[in-house]
């Protein structure tokens, strides 16, 4: 830290930026390709233009929980209980947390124009919900305080409880629901007549937003990393200005 | 001391601390009945009553679960009990087992309090192949619940704001105890039209799920309580 | 456009939020990495 005006190293790296480049251009594209250029649906009209964004963050949401248990699991097993597994766990979940409520906004805002009502009682939304409550829960058990290890000891341990509640979850709303009358309003879902320049925004966008996922979990991680080591120095300063007193 | 014994001993010391104490015979059963009344002004109509009454007691139940379990690991975690327990070198798998047996008893009686309530103030009707039905139901949904909440319980005792962590932990966990247990018990009761045969799937996975949750816990109990 | 509301408010929110999102992380990482030693950034 010797001055302070512009020696320090920041987050990005090469990799990161190419991240970030690709990610503003392929969600550029999908906010112009979806909004104006794409066509309307033969089916769904111009609600298929949410589908462009909805998918996509749905994608994301599934895949950093998907990210958030494998890493705590190699945390746990791993025989040097490396840190970097346990932030990447804890970024990903963040990140997942806040696509999962876009995803279940957006969707409820599709439901209202193609089925007439913000929410029903599918499996598929029920466990969305549910793995979104679930993972505040995980963000609150992180957010408990104590050392880093603690914290990734917890929360490895709560990520994979996680893991064994959100089938049972599911399986149970699927019996649930199976019990009452299909839900009929289900009716205009998978058919969707995509030409070639619809399915490319959308492929495009689950690109775009999943590069924007990378980019995104590998700056957090490191801001944690940075956190981790400032909270070290200041518990260690604090150490030593007490060794001090006490010497005095 | 095998784990077994040192199960028997933290559940025998449980239920003694609760015998002598007597919070959830003098302040959680209270509590659950109150609940079950203020239900029925909720839900101003006996058929609709006797609809739900499955739900409701199982709601009732959840809700007393999070008293419950705060309630045995403050025993724990207000002299240190806890940290004792592992300094000593005790085996957290015992530890884990007995704090399950200690809540499933006081479950277990605090359910049936709620049953006999339902049956008084709900007007429900349960009988013969009913009863066998709705006996091994609540044992099933019981045991998951007592291995849940004994699992959260050790991972929130002594954290800051656990009074709200916890439900917001277990509550999307139990959900499925919730869902399968209400359908069971609404096939025991026989309302709507349900017969006691169709309750029995449900019976099946809430045995999975205490099984699954029983398991996680052996495995994952001694990572959560060790600092 | 029809519903384009709701169009229009699902893109606002889901652009909102991640530039929102990535606008905080770019701080956040600034602010911070100006108080860190590089010994503590194993990227770099």
């Amino acid at each position: 830290m010797s001055s302070e005006t512009q020696s320090f190293k920041g987050v990005g790296t090469p990799t990161t930026r190419m991240y970030g480049l690709m990610a503003v251009v392929a969600l550029g594209w999908v906010f112009l390709g979806g909004l104006f250029f794409t066509p309307e649906d033969a089916v769904q009209g111009d609600a298929v233009r949410i589908m462009y964004v909805h998918v996509p963050t749905a994608w994301v949401a599934y895949l950093a929980f998907i990210v958030t248990g494998i890493a705590s699991a190699c945390w746990l097993i791993g025989k040097k209980h490396s840190m970097g597994f346990d932030r990447v766990a804890g970024a990903s979940a963040e990140v997942g947390v806040l696509f999962m409520a876009m995803t279940l906004l957006s969707g409820s805002l599709w439901g209202r124009i193609t089925w007439g009502t913000f929410w029903v009682w599918d499996p598929r939304l029920t466990t969305t919900a549910f793995l979104f409550v679930t993972y505040l829960g995980y963000l609150a058990v992180r957010g408990l305080g104590g050392t880093a290890e603690q914290r990734a000891r917890r929360s490895s341990v709560i990520a994979l409880l996680a893991v064994l509640e959100i089938p049972l979850v599911h399986f149970s709303v699927v019996l649930w629901r199976s019990l009452h009358q299909r839900a009929t309003v289900l009716s205009p879902d998978g058919d969707i007549k995509m030409d070639g320049l619809m399915l490319f925004t959308l492929l495009f966008g689950v690109f775009g937003f999943t590069v924007l996922f990378a980019w995104l979990v590998s700056h957090r991680q490191r801001i944690m990393a940075m956190q981790d080591a400032q909270q070290i120095t200041a518990l260690d300063a604090a150490v030593t200005e007490r060794l001090k007193e006490v010497q005095e | 001391m095998s784990t077994s014994r040192i199960a028997r001993a933290v559940a025998a010391k449980d239920l003694r601390i609760e015998m002598r104490s007597r919070v959830v015979t003098n302040q959680v059963l209270p509590f659950s009945g109150l609940v079950m009344i203020m239900f029925a002004f909720a839900l101003d109509n006996d058929d609709v009553l006797q609809r739900v009454a499955g739900g409701l007691v199982w709601l009732a139940t959840l809700f007393s679960l999070f008293i419950v379990v705060q309630r045995t690991f403050a025993v724990e975690t207000f002299d240190g009990a806890l940290d004792a327990l592992r300094v000593a070198g005790v085996n957290p798998q015992g530890i884990f087992i007995g704090k399950a047996i200690a809540l499933f008893v006081q479950l277990i009686v605090l359910e049936s309090v709620l049953f006999i309530s339902a049956v008084v103030l709900y007007r429900v009707n349960v009988n013969g192949s009913g009863l066998v039905l709705l006996v091994t139901c609540v044992l099933c949904a019981t045991a998951g619940l007592a291995f849940v909440g004994t699992l959260y319980g050790g991972l929130t005792a002594g954290a800051r704001g656990r009074e709200t962590l916890l439900p917001l932990l277990l509550l999307p966990v139990v959900a499925p105890v919730l869902i399968c247990a209400t359908r069971a018990t609404e096939s025991a009761f026989r309302s709507g039209g349900l017969t006691v045969g169709e309750g029995w799937p449900w019976v099946a996975v809430l045995a999975v799920f205490a099984a699954v949750f029983g398991l996680g816990g052996l495995l994952s109990f001694s990572s959560l309580i060790e600092e | 456009m029809n519903h384009a509301g709701f169009i229009i408010a699902t893109y606002g929110i889901t652009f909102g939020v991640i530039i929102g999102l990535v606008v905080y992380t770019i701080k956040q990482g600034r602010n911070l990495s100006r108080t860190v030693d590089d010994k503590d950034k194993p990227w770099t």
